[in-house]
């Protein structure tokens, strides 16, 4: 494999609030090679959407990337002028977004947005964009696409709408497709009929995917390298399978006991994670895991860890990383020894609201 | 509208689980019960078309569907906060259908229910101890100090601090919100909680929280649930038994565990192969069971079973496209509307392999 396509460094978006200033991503640092698929997952203000939207020069007012670099096959996309960057938006880097209905525009044929994608950036009669448009639906699998190609975005259920949407993304045939939630909104047979259509296009087009995601099932079935975010920062990178096996920080053991599973035991006691993701105006001292953390160490109170090499491509912020966990603290009946802590009965009293 | 009593009789025998592990008389009877609400140029959405079931006290029961399915129809339809368009509810031994009014408020106190989104259903301007209280308040339970104590002894059993009573609800976050709502749910001491999608707006890590919090909470007042879900999995770790419906109708309803074993609905066993499990191997191995299309608009539903336009294994044109099956017991407590339930296992050999766990 050559070098990467997309690198990112040290990226740093922050939020001006009234209230003072979120960084929402804080230091995120990856590389993603050609034709891979990247799960970035994390839960909701992890800073994983924030992260794609810096990428696509898209960050929301009072939002603003303050540093870092975007390599896209090196060329520095922070550094671009906007209409420039406007020509890198939806041709070389593609995003679909959670939402197909407000990402469309109800008043335009679904044929004509995704001409008007590829209009865009090249030069072609509008009857051959037309007929781009249409074998590009027909490639992301929508049934009749001649005709989905004249209806409105209303007359399309869900799943046909982010169909759509994936097909407007491939238009100029990007090297890079951000997925941020595409199934969130979906219902679960619909979501494994879209997964299965970006797994196959990853290998088929040879697109490198990120797919921004809550949902570790998502990861595990369509990506071959997850990084998991908390509080803005990576907190831990390397191959799903290593990852779900032997999770190596204490949040992403956490986060994978705590999901619900269809293969479970009955009546499973749930395994929650105490407390509640930390504010990022004033996020907590040393690890920002720490004040969740069933490991900690006093070190974590006082010292950021770093995000560290551990294995062979693997990397963990972690001053106790499970594995010492494992030796050193018995990490089996940890978690369940305080009283009610699977509830949150007792853990949730002292927290500090809001 | 409604379907003739004759056919009402058949399925009052077909749709009834019987009772399974508690004995006892049923808590809840759901009989044939219909809601269609009108459409545009009169049509109308056949919500929930001809339910039967029975929710024995003390226990979970999981409702699972798609969007669009009636889930959640049927939950307001079981508080009686939709009034039917035929068919009855029983409540212990009162018809709920029946009542109007001040009885039917004097009975709500039996019944309450948690919503999906913890953000529209507490009232912004209300106090948390406020909105605790108003079931309180309503049925004039307590007042003044004793209705104090209450709120924050309340507040202190969904885990929040007892001194947050004061406070608004945007002070909280999503989690906490649900928490809440499940105190205010709890206040007047119900005998059934109806849970609408109570976890589905939450985080993961938080989602383990709160269903740890109903179960601990359902053996400590002895409370009887209808869990609605979309996900079968977090239904999995509450639930007793498990109903799952398409389209305005129940499919299956079995015990928890022999549903996610051994399916007996083709759209049971779809629904359990489309759910991601987050483990890389078995996502490898796992077989998607295709559906076609997808779920056709309560307005006009299919004929037949209204699952055939998108069955891997009806027979159309033939039985399934023109009889509608029956809701019967294909095992001991299993129930299956499937003409061709024995042949489900064919399209889901997954399901001991990777359920089995």
């Amino acid at each position: 494999m050559s070098g990467p396509i997309l690198e990112v460094r040290d990226l740093h978006t922050q939020f001006y609030t009234d209230d003072g200033v979120v960084q929402a991503v804080n230091g995120v640092s990856f590389d993603l090679h050609e034709g891979e698929s990247l799960g970035i997952v994390g839960e909701s203000g992890c800073g994983k959407s924030m992260t794609a939207l810096s990428i696509m020069g898209l960050v929301p007012e009072p939002g603003r990337v303050t540093g870092g670099q975007i390599r896209l096959r090196g060329q520095d996309l922070l550094r671009l002028r906007p209409e420039d960057m406007r020509e890198v938006r939806g041709r070389d880097v593609a995003m679909i977004f959670q939402d197909p209905l407000s990402s469309l525009n109800p008043v335009l044929r679904n044929g004509f947005q995704i001409e008007e994608a590829m209009l865009a950036h090249k030069e072609l009669p509008r009857r051959q964009a037309l007929e781009r448009a249409v074998g590009l639906l027909r490639k992301v699998r929508v049934p009749a696409p001649e005709a989905r190609a004249r209806d409105y975005p209303f007359q399309l259920s869900g799943g046909m709408r982010q169909r759509t949407m994936i097909a407007m993304g491939l238009a100029n045939d990007p090297s890079v497709l951000i997925a941020d939630e595409p199934t969130t909104a979906l219902d679960v047979t619909v979501q494994a009929q879209i997964l299965e259509l970006l797994r196959d296009l990853n290998r088929e087009l040879n697109t490198a995917i990120i797919m921004i995601t809550h949902n570790l099932g998502v990861v595990a079935g369509l990506c071959s390298r997850v990084l998991v975010m908390y509080a803005g920062q990576i907190v831990e990178e390397g191959p799903v399978d290593e990852i779900f096996e032997h999770p190596q920080h204490p949040y992403t053991w956490a986060l994978l006991r705590s999901v619900p599973r269809i293969d479970a035991l009955r009546h499973d006691r749930l395994r929650s994670i105490e407390g509640l993701p930390p504010d990022l105006i004033s996020p907590p001292s040393g690890c920002r895991f720490h004040p969740r953390c069933p490991f900690r160490i006093d070190r974590c109170f006082r010292e950021e860890p770093p995000l560290e090499r551990i294995a062979e491509g693997r990397l963990a912020a972690c001053w106790v990383t499970m594995e010492r966990a494992y030796a050193e603290m018995g990490a089996g009946q940890l978690v369940d020894v305080r009283p009610g802590a699977g509830s949150g009965v007792h853990g949730l009293q002292e927290e500090r609201v809001g | 509208m409604a379907e003739p009593s004759s056919v009402r009789d058949v399925n009052d025998g077909a749709g009834q689980p019987p009772p399974q592990a508690v004995p006892s008389a049923a808590l809840v009877r759901v009989e044939d019960v219909v809601k269609y609400f009108p459409a545009r140029l009169g049509a109308t959405v056949k919500a929930v078309d001809g339910v039967s079931f029975e929710i024995q006290k003390g226990e979970c029961l999981g409702l699972v569907g798609e969007s669009g399915c009636g889930k959640s129809t049927l939950g307001r339809l079981v508080t009686q906060l939709l009034p039917l368009t035929s068919g009855r509810v029983w409540f212990k031994d009162v018809d709920l259908s029946r009542l109007r009014g001040e009885k039917l408020r004097r009975q709500r106190r039996e019944f309450q229910m948690i919503f999906q989104d913890p953000y529209a259903s507490l009232d912004p301007r209300m106090t948390v101890g406020d909105i605790i209280a108003e079931p309180l308040d309503n049925f004039r339970v307590s007042r003044g100090r004793v209705r104090n104590n209450r709120v924050q002894e309340l507040l202190h059993t969904v885990g929040l601090n007892p001194n947050f009573n004061n406070r608004y609800p945007h002070e909280f976050s999503g989690g906490q919100r649900q928490r809440i709502g499940i105190a205010r749910a709890l206040s007047v001491q119900p005998s059934l909680i109806v849970c609408d999608e109570p976890i589905s707006a939450l985080d993961v890590s938080i989602q383990g929280q709160i269903i740890n919090l109903l179960q601990d909470l359902q053996r400590q007042f002895d409370l009887t649930y209808l869990f609605i879900a979309h996900d079968l999995a977090v239904v999995r770790h509450i639930s007793d038994r498990v109903m799952v419906m398409y389209l305005g109708r129940i499919v299956e309803v079995a015990d928890c565990t022999r549903i996610y074993t051994d399916p007996r609905h083709p759209y049971t066993a779809a629904l359990l192969s489309a759910i991601p499990v987050p483990d890389p191997k078995i996502e490898r191995k796992r077989r998607l069971v295709h559906l076609e299309g997808e779920i056709p608009s309560p307005i006009d539903p299919p004929t037949g079973c209204r699952f055939h336009t998108r069955c891997p294994i009806a027979r159309v044109p033939g039985l399934c496209s023109e009889v509608a099956p029956p809701l019967e017991e294909k095992a001991p407590g299993h129930w299956s509307a499937c003409h061709f339930s024995d042949e489900v296992g064919s399209v889901a050999p997954w399901a001991r392999s990777a359920v089995a766990t």
